[in-house]
């Protein structure tokens, strides 16, 4: 076939995909609800949820989840441009793990010595390996099936900020399950769960963005 | 491409026109130097237009057209080149004695042309894609020839060219 004959091809289809923010937005919004239904059946809240609201501890668990959703969602509409650069939309992310990292610093130097292990260690450690994730399985899907429709030049990095929207998902609805608030075991076992899912975000979009 | 995405054909024929012209000299450049022909070159020239057409939605309106055009190329070229990898390596000197002294570089036939995968499609969507392509029809005109709607006839050729895009993803893994 020549050009010129594809070109007449090309030009005679008028189908166009919506953008993909837009795109984003449908596809996540049923994935954060498999999330919340999923949260609901094998989790749920805390006894005590709304008395922690006044716990400083409790918002920065929550606070510092939803900021990684902000700040990952806004690193991944830009990856699903071509010529994305990501430039200054990294701060963001630098400056949520400063914030985790000065939060660890002032519960050391909060708590004594001794009670350190048992604050990092917690009650529920593999619940939230393992919830974190679960939750954020549907989000994971969601982003990634919207990077597929779009037109990212980075596969793997993509798909890593992909994990991270989503692990901050499964942060957040999992914070209000779990009655450990220390500083110690977020940044301990949040971290390593959302570490999980960005890695399977990157190995999987290493494997299906290219287009 | 603003005029295109509202649906003004003949100006996203225009556009596509001038792109292919633009990419031809682009890409023949970069793919001569690493010893491709203009054979190769068409092929990608051909491939990078099918995949801007398709991601067009990625473009946004207060973003330069340029960067966006040069990204999805230069993704393309690379596949290209990661294709061809297996080929023997020209040496330099060879390949510079080669070089036409033409600078417009005139339209040929892509080797593994996108007009081999029409094999992929059945009957009736070979005939609406030939009936647009070669004997430029539009959309309707096709619908009318087939006795088909027109919505059908533009969902299907829509569908036959995201499928050409999969089949061309498809080989190079």
């Amino acid at each position: 076939m020549k050009t010129d004959e594809l070109l007449n091809l090309l030009a005679a289809d008028r189908i166009t995909a919506p953008a993909p923010a837009q795109q984003l937005l449908r596809t996540l919004l049923p994935g954060v609800a498999v999330a919340i239904t999923l949260y609901l059946i094998v989790a749920g809240w805390r006894a005590d949820v709304i008395a922690s609201l006044s716990s400083p501890r409790f918002i920065f668990k929550l606070a510092i989840n939803a900021a990684l959703i902000l700040a990952a969602g806004a690193l991944l509409l830009r990856l699903t441009r071509p010529e994305a650069i990501t430039g200054k939309l990294r701060i963001p992310l630098l400056l949520i793990l400063a914030a985790l990292l000065i939060a660890v610093t002032t519960e050391l130097l909060l708590l004594p010595q001794a009670t350190w292990w048992q604050a990092a260690h917690g009650h529920n450690s593999t619940w939230c390996l393992r919830l974190i994730p679960t939750f954020a399985a549907a989000p994971l899907a969601a982003t990634l099936y919207t990077l597929r429709r779009a037109a990212p030049t980075r596969p793997a990095m993509a798909g890593a900020v992909a994990g991270l929207v989503s692990a901050g998902i499964g942060g957040v609805l999992y914070a209000t399950h779990c009655p450990d608030d220390s500083p110690l075991f977020v940044a301990l076992w949040y971290g390593l769960a959302t570490a999980l899912v960005a890695a399977v975000g990157a190995l999987a979009g290493a494997r299906i963005l290219r287009w | 491409m603003q005029a295109a995405i509202a649906g003004n054909e003949t100006a996203y024929h225009g556009l596509l026109l001038e792109l292919s012209r633009w990419l031809r000299t682009r890409l023949r450049a970069r793919l001569l130097q690493t010893g491709h022909g203009d054979a190769d070159t068409e092929e990608a020239v051909q491939e990078t237009l099918l995949a801007i057409h398709l991601k067009r939605h990625t473009w946004r309106r207060d973003a330069p057209f340029v960067p966006w055009v040069a990204a999805i190329a230069r993704n393309k070229l690379v596949d290209q080149l990661r294709r061809r990898h297996r080929r023997a390596e020209v040496p330099l000197d060879e390949m510079l004695d080669d070089l036409p002294d033409t600078p417009q570089p005139e339209q040929t036939s892509a080797t593994r042309d996108i007009g081999h995968l029409l094999n992929l499609l059945d009957e009736r969507q070979r005939a609406i894609v030939l009936g647009v392509a070669i004997e430029g029809r539009t959309a309707r005109e096709a619908a009318v020839a087939l006795g088909m709607s027109e919505g059908a006839v533009r969902v299907t050729l829509h569908r036959c060219l995201q499928r050409l895009a999969r089949r061309i993803r498809e080989e190079q893994t």
